[in-house]
């Protein structure tokens, strides 16, 4: 039994979490100071040896991204937090920020200096006014305690650090359309290469990073890479964030080394709701093919979810039982991917717009089997032909859903409409409240 | 020209090897090996984007393949590659065919009433790449059809493949970001913001570059089918540019002018005014019979027998000059150089129709046809400096091509002027504010490079000791000169000799040996020895009564300083007049003689670098005769025959004169005036003709004219605050004259300064002033 | 309506903010939200001016983002999210639910321009499910009823408070100035974190101590 190793979060009870004095209070800020006595080649030596992965649905290796900045460029470096979290499912980068900011700008204040950045943003979406405002807070009082401007903690290092907000758009979650949008223009993904780490903000070297794997920092420097790495499997080294959303006795955050498998975390949670059984589940977000019962047991880490044909992503474990249609709930992500496209490129934009129609009808009842085959052959014209994952990511419940249901939806052609109750799938269901 | 030495990468495509300089595009390799892969934003002058996915291909190097198909529009090739298009990759081939019906899902099947059916990349790929039929059964979107986005350029959202070239184009090319992408996903859209027209003069490339017909021009729109028109190359008479033109002729009218191809020049570009002004070509009062002036003092029709008759004994006996205007062709110069000193015996003869100087009767003399700076110049100059010079205003290609470098490596634009313009702000350029008048001494205190390039407008000639200290900056320090004048005639008029002091060739009329050398191939005893007056000395000299006759081509009495003389001196010669419509000259002339436009008759310019841009007659049965054609039949009629009855003849005649190693004449420099002063409400004159404005060759194309900038009166904000003005209030300019009443708009320009458009609706300075630059005017609130 | 001097200063100061000019064109589109309620010609205009773009440019980017609206909203807006997971564990009922109490559709606002409406996507709160936001403030596991009583709580002038946010509801225009970047000194109201959040702390606590 995988064992809740709470970190991130070990201090979230504490009804001042998110204060400088409540994060002081653990030894926060401690880990900047001691990094800043580094030589910036050895921190990110250190964030290498500790085998931290990208959180941000990647996992690409953290310490691999700062190295391939180019030093002694004379140029300006950037760093960029993304805490855009906008895919569906995921959840666990606003409840940190609002928890605790400062561990996320402590994190920010090593890898700046890691990556000889003197100018560091984190570009936070929209649509989460408190999450804002207790990252404003952060900053000012990080500002007020010396720990960022100029000669920070007295180290002769310069750091100016600026919270930018975004205005709800989820390509912007994609590194280089949020590059783009901090730079003021529409938030489209952009060519690469140039890669970020050559040609990035204002086409300067910039390492963007997710908002955990900045707050992973922190420990990191205080523990030890072997630390770190002790925790975890061979390739995916850590603890992390699931975020345990839905049908499920007792929703919320499981902070557990990667590796973790949805029955033990359902185990912990309580199980799936009374009297419901699981249907299927995604294992990080909604861009990461679904999985089904038969995958209770996968690894949740790197490896192991991919080996099992979906993807680890954002940890995001979406859990639906069996009163939901499942046709149902691709057509709703599909309207998302719809929704969210951000029109440059064929495929996904003239894409999403007729997946959306296909599957309305199936839902529906007006589609056909052979709608079926045409779904899955534009998925395939889709997949890989994008211009960046955002249209990948919309064929993955889709086709993976056809993959594991191909059933339900025939009996949507057969039964000439929707076989489920919405209502059943409420969490009110069975009261009176119902529409 | 020295090579530049670029590495080659060795690929293969299908099968076939191709070896192609580092940095080509995988796309554009293929291209070489005549293998065509699909594309709708791809375009080889504007960066790549990768958008439209259509040109997916699957790549490997060195034995590692990419995963997925990659867009080859966007990637170089490499040594090792080996890339399988739709011809070899089941793969690519899917890929492609995948795209083009998502492409086409959305698009109206509307090919029978778009103009771009015929020629339409969409549909031509469809055909290439698309399925037979459509899986789409939905619901197709739909928006209101069609959009005006200005005057002149209209917008059809549902035909829209949102390639981007429109707004990469105004944003990268034009530097007008006045097109944007609105809205996401789905219902992305090209647009403009509700309150800014898309006034860009470039805006007609994007119609051109639309590779759909969402995107369509307000005077073409439903007039013909690409496959009923014929197409001739032509070059652009508008101004010194240079442009490549095609034209486009149905039934023997011209219905569109597309921007030509040619890499050294204009690249694929032209200006709205190249694409779109040349209805007057169309016009219904052309004039198309010769008409002398009867005893009455009439004018009346007369046939062209009687008329040349008129014209030739009206010559004969009389001491006659010629005014060419600034916008024949070189052939049509040379005719009127050698008939000035074959038949009418004399070297007065000027092709300015505007203000000029002695000091640039000097330049034009001894600079100008040495001067061998280039297009390729200013791509490769470490600064350039622009002199009494608006590019975007006066040579827009020239704009273009500068803009170009400030985008791709922030090249240094110095601009020494009073006032700071749209164009300068574009190019960020180095803006050195200087009161008008006093150009020469900001002039004399730029520190280039022998890299530089110095670019030199004709205004240059209005303010005096300007083009001397332009030479001696050249001199100092090695950099280039580019004299740019406005009209597409004038380097070629001087290279023909249509002007007092040179012959042919840059041949010295004053010099003996060169008069015998022209003399010789012109098959004449002698050629007339006095220095031919300017423009100026010879309208005077009709009113003084010393010449009786002038041979007038083209001109407008209301672009010369003094028209009040002009026009008296008109009244007073006998005249000949070779018009394409009526003019304030026809209404003096005692001979009209219609010719050709530039449509109907063959030739060429020189544009500002000495390039000629031949151009052949578009419309191929025109009954137009061109001006050497005419001239020369005068001159048969005055028993002194030019013999150049033929375009061709007129050319290769010139070619044995084009170049001249003889003696060549120093420049003389001319030092500047002294700082004028101004009391509290006066100002002095700036002013430039824009681009757009109500110019002769502009008349009657009411869609382009509609984009044009707005007439202002522009003033510091020192001296709004002085006359209590602010943005819009009226503000009245005047000198003993006339006056001018403009809304002010208060911006950089020199506190001495008062800016006004030369020739735009509302403000024609020359008729009002009778000045346009340097003089003192009184500016007041309205 | 018309920008004070105050105003242009504290636009100058979020320009400042930034090494090039043109990266300010979000928060300012936030602050003119803040000050006109939605995104009107002025302000773009304004923006504009201020940052040396054409005004197409900012338009272009305006349009691009969905918190940025073309017209009024009111001075409560709600979002109803109906991504997949809210939507089935009862958004959709909620949202048609509030459409059908406040008479208005998706999109809507109610007549005394109080409250409006709007069906939104994943809001980064699942495990509270279902997830209603107002003037982009959390109210967490919201039921049909809960929803309907907290807009007429909005519609009465006395909007109940978020569960994951300040003490009180701020209005629109005043969120707006936060997502400007305006400090509006509210950070510490309201609770540190929402239970889910703690869920697997307190097992793992309560395990350690076992």
């Amino acid at each position: 039994m995988t064992k809740l190793m709470p970190v991130l979060s070990a201090h979230w009870d504490e009804k001042d979490s998110f204060t400088m004095a409540g994060y002081k209070r653990h030894g926060g800020y401690d880990a900047a100071a001691k990094a800043l006595k580094m030589e910036p080649d050895a921190v990110i030596q250190l964030v290498k040896d500790s085998g931290l992965r990208g959180r941000g649905g990647a996992g690409f290796p953290t310490g691999m991204k700062w190295g391939f900045i180019p030093q002694g460029d004379n140029k300006d470096h950037y760093l960029v937090v993304n805490a855009d979290e906008s895919e569906p499912g995921t959840c666990k980068d606003m409840p940190l920020l609002l928890a605790n900011p400062h561990v996320l700008l402590e994190g920010m204040i090593i890898a700046s200096y890691a990556i000889r950045a003197k100018y560091a943003f984190v570009y936070v979406r929209g649509e989460v006014t408190h999450v804002v405002r207790r990252v404003q807070q952060a900053i000012e009082d990080a500002y007020k305690a010396g720990y960022l401007g100029k000669n920070i903690f007295g180290s002769g290092v310069d750091l100016e650090l600026v919270m930018h907000v975004g205005a709800g758009a989820y390509i912007c979650g994609e590194e280089t359309a949020l590059l783009d949008s901090l730079e003021g223009f529409r938030g489209q993904p952009r060519l690469r290469p140039p890669f970020p780490a050559i040609a990035g903000l204002y086409a300067r070297p910039t390492v963007v990073n997710n908002v955990e794997s900045i707050a992973s920092v922190p420990s990191i420097i205080a523990n030890g890479a072997e630390w770190f790495s002790s925790m975890g499997t061979e390739k995916s080294k850590g603890m992390t964030l699931y975020s345990l959303s839905g049908h499920v006795q007792n929703p919320g955050q499981f902070e557990a080394p990667l590796g973790i498998t949805l029955r033990e975390i359902l185990e912990l949670a309580g199980g799936i709701r009374p009297g419901h059984q699981l249907k299927f589940w995604t294992p990080g977000g909604s861009s990461t093919p679904i999985f089904t019962a038969d995958h209770l047991d996968t690894p949740l880490d790197y490896e192991g979810v991919a080996a099992a044909g979906s993807m680890l992503g954002t940890k995001a474990l979406q859990i639906f039982d069996e009163t939901t249609c499942v046709v149902r709930a691709v057509l709703r992500w599909s309207e998302f991917y719809e929704h969210e496209s951000c029109g440059k490129c064929t495929p996904c934009r003239e894409g999403t717009y007729w997946l959306v129609q296909i599957i309305q009808d199936l839902e529906n009842g007006k589609g056909t089997e052979a709608d079926l085959e045409k779904l899955l052959d534009l998925c395939d014209n889709i997949m890989g032909r994008s211009f960046c994952a955002l249209g990948d990511g919309a064929t993955s419940p889709i086709t993976s859903s056809i993959k594991y249901f191909r059933d339900e939806y025939i009996a949507h052609v057969t039964n000439q409409g929707c076989p489920f109750d919405p209502h059943a799938s409420t969490l009110f269901a069975g009261t009176k409240v119902g529409a | 020209m020295s090579a530049e030495v670029v590495d080659m990468i060795t690929v293969v495509i299908d099968g076939f090897e191709i070896t192609v300089p580092k940095g080509t595009l995988v796309i554009r390799a293929a291209e070489k090996l005549g293998i065509q892969i699909p594309r709708f934003c791809d375009h080889p002058l504007l960066e790549p984007v990768g958008a439209c996915r259509q040109c997916l291909v699957d790549i490997e190097i060195n034995g590692r393949a990419f995963p997925k198909p990659q867009a080859s529009c966007t990637i170089p090739v490499e040594t090792g590659m080996i890339v399988k298009t739709q011809l070899t990759s089941a793969v690519a081939k899917k890929a492609q065919e995948g795209v083009m019906e998502l492409l086409l899902m959305n698009h109206p099947l509307d090919c029978p009433v778009c103009d771009k059916g015929g020629e339409c990349p969409l549909q031509n790929q469809a055909m290439s790449t698309g399925r037979s039929e459509s899986r789409f059964t939905g619901v197709k979107r739909t928006f209101e059809k069609p959009i005006h986005i200005s005057t002149q350029v209209l917008l059809d959202r549902e035909r829209c493949v949102l390639c981007a070239r429109c707004t990469r184009f105004s944003d990268q090319i034009a530097g007008d970001p006045f097109i944007t992408l609105n809205e996401r996903g789905a219902l992305q859209q090209v647009g403009i913001y509700e309150n800014q027209p898309f006034e860009s003069y470039f805006s007609g490339n994007t119609v051109q570059i639309c590779p759909v017909g969402a995107l369509t021009g307000a005077s073409y729109r439903f007039r013909a089918r690409p496959f009923d028109l014929v197409s001739t190359p032509s070059a652009c008479e508008h101004c010194a540019s240079g442009c490549s033109l095609r034209t486009d002729v149905r039934r023997g009218k011209t219905l569109r002018r597309l921007a030509g191809d040619d890499a050294e020049v204009n690249e694929e570009w032209n200006c709205d005014k190249g694409r779109w002004a040349f209805v007057y070509t169309n016009a219904h009062d052309r004039l198309t019979e010769p008409m002398i002036r009867d005893a009455s003092g009439e004018l009346r029709p007369a046939s062209w027998p009687e008329a040349l008759a008129v014209a030739a004994a009206g010559l004969a006996g009389k001491t006659a000059a010629v005014l060419t205007g600034g916008r024949v062709s070189v052939e049509d110069a040379y005719g009127y150089s050698k008939f000035a000193r074959v038949s009418l015996n004399t070297n007065d003869i000027d092709f300015r129709s505007r203000i000029s100087s002695v000091e640039e009767d000097e330049f034009l003399a001894t600079k100008t046809l040495t001067l061998k700076t280039s297009y390729r110049d200013i791509d490769r100059a470490d600064s350039v400096l622009l002199v009494a010079f608006e590019p975007e205003e006066e040579s827009p290609i020239v704009f273009l091509r500068i803009n170009k470098q400030v985008h791709k490596r922030s090249l240094k634009v110095t601009a020494i002027a009073s006032k700071l313009s749209i164009g300068n702000e574009k190019l960020k350029s180095n803006f050195i504010c200087v009161a008008p008048g006093l150009e020469a001494q900001a002039v004399a205190n730029q520190e280039l490079t022998a890299k530089s390039v110095i670019l030199v407008g004709e205004r240059a000639s209005e303010s005096v000791g300007l083009l001397s200290a332009v030479v001696a900056l050249a001199e100092k320090t090695g950099a280039k000169i580019a004299w740019i004048p406005r009209r597409s005639g004038e380097r070629g008029a001087i290279a023909a000799g249509a002007i007092g002091q040179l012959l042919p060739g840059g041949r010295l009329v004053s010099d003996a040996a060169a008069r015998v050398d022209v003399a010789a191939v012109w098959g004449v005893a002698t050629l007339p020895t006095a220095l031919g007056r300017n423009a100026k000395e010879i309208i005077s000299s009709v009113n003084e009564g010393k010449i009786g006759a002038l041979v007038v081509g083209g001109i407008d009495p209301l672009d010369s300083e003094d028209h009040q003389a002009t026009l008296a001196a008109l009244k007073k010669a006998f005249v000949v007049s070779l018009e394409i419509r009526p003019s304030a000259v026809t209404q003096l002339a005692d001979v009209v003689l219609p010719v050709a436009v530039v449509s109907e008759k063959s030739g060429s310019f020189l544009n500002w670098e000495g390039r000629a841009r031949a151009f052949d007659a578009a419309v191929a049965d025109s009954l137009q005769r061109s001006d050497l054609r005419i001239l020369s039949m005068i001159s048969d009629q005055m028993k002194k025959p030019i013999n150049l009855s033929t375009v061709k003849a007129a050319a290769k005649e010139f070619a044995t004169l084009a170049s001249w190693d003889g003696a060549s004449s120093t420049f003389t420099s001319c030092a500047p005036i002294a700082q004028k002063k101004l009391s509290a409400h006066e100002a002095l004159l700036t002013s430039w003709r824009r681009l757009l404005d109500e110019g002769t060759l502009q008349q009657g194309e009411e869609n382009l004219a509609g984009t044009a900038r707005k007439s202002v009166v522009v003033i510091s904000p020192k001296r709004a605050s002085a006359i209590g003005v602010v943005d819009g209030d009226k503000v009245r300019v005047s000198n003993e004259h006339g006056a001018i009443v403009l809304p002010v708009l208060v911006e950089m320009i020199h506190d001495d300064a008062v800016w006004l458009p030369r020739n735009s609706r509302g403000s024609h300075l020359l008729a009002t002033f009778g000045v346009a630059s340097g003089a003192v005017v009184t500016v007041v609130k309205d | 309506m018309a920008y004070t001097e105050q105003d242009l200063v504290t636009m100058d100061s979020i320009i400042a903010r930034y090494p090039r000019k043109r990266s300010a064109i979000m928060p300012l589109l936030h602050f003119t939200q803040s000050r006109d309620g939605f995104i009107t010609g002025e302000g773009i205009e304004l923006i504009a001016k201020k940052l040396d773009l054409a005004t197409a440019e900012v338009s272009a980017v305006s349009t691009f983002y969905t918190q940025y609206k073309r017209k009024p909203v009111g001075e409560y807006h709600v979002g109803v999210c109906t991504n997949t997971l809210c939507a089935i564990m009862g958004g959709d009922e909620i949202f048609s639910g509030l459409k059908d109490h406040l008479g208005i559709e998706n999109d809507g606002v109610t007549a005394d321009g109080k409250v409006s409406l709007e069906h939104i996507e994943c809001n980064a709160a699942c495990d509270f499910a279902p997830v209603v936001m107002a003037n982009w403030e959390f109210y967490d596991n919201q039921t049909v009823q809960s929803a309907k009583d907290l807009v007429d709580s909005m519609r009465a002038g006395k909007p109940k408070p978020p569960t994951r946010g300040p003490d009180s509801l701020p209005t629109w225009k005043e969120n707006s100035a936060v997502l400007a970047g305006l400090n509006d000194g509210r950070s510490a109201e309201g609770v540190q974190a929402g239970e889910p959040s703690l869920l697997g702390l307190k097992i793992s606590k309560k395990g350690a101590k076992g």
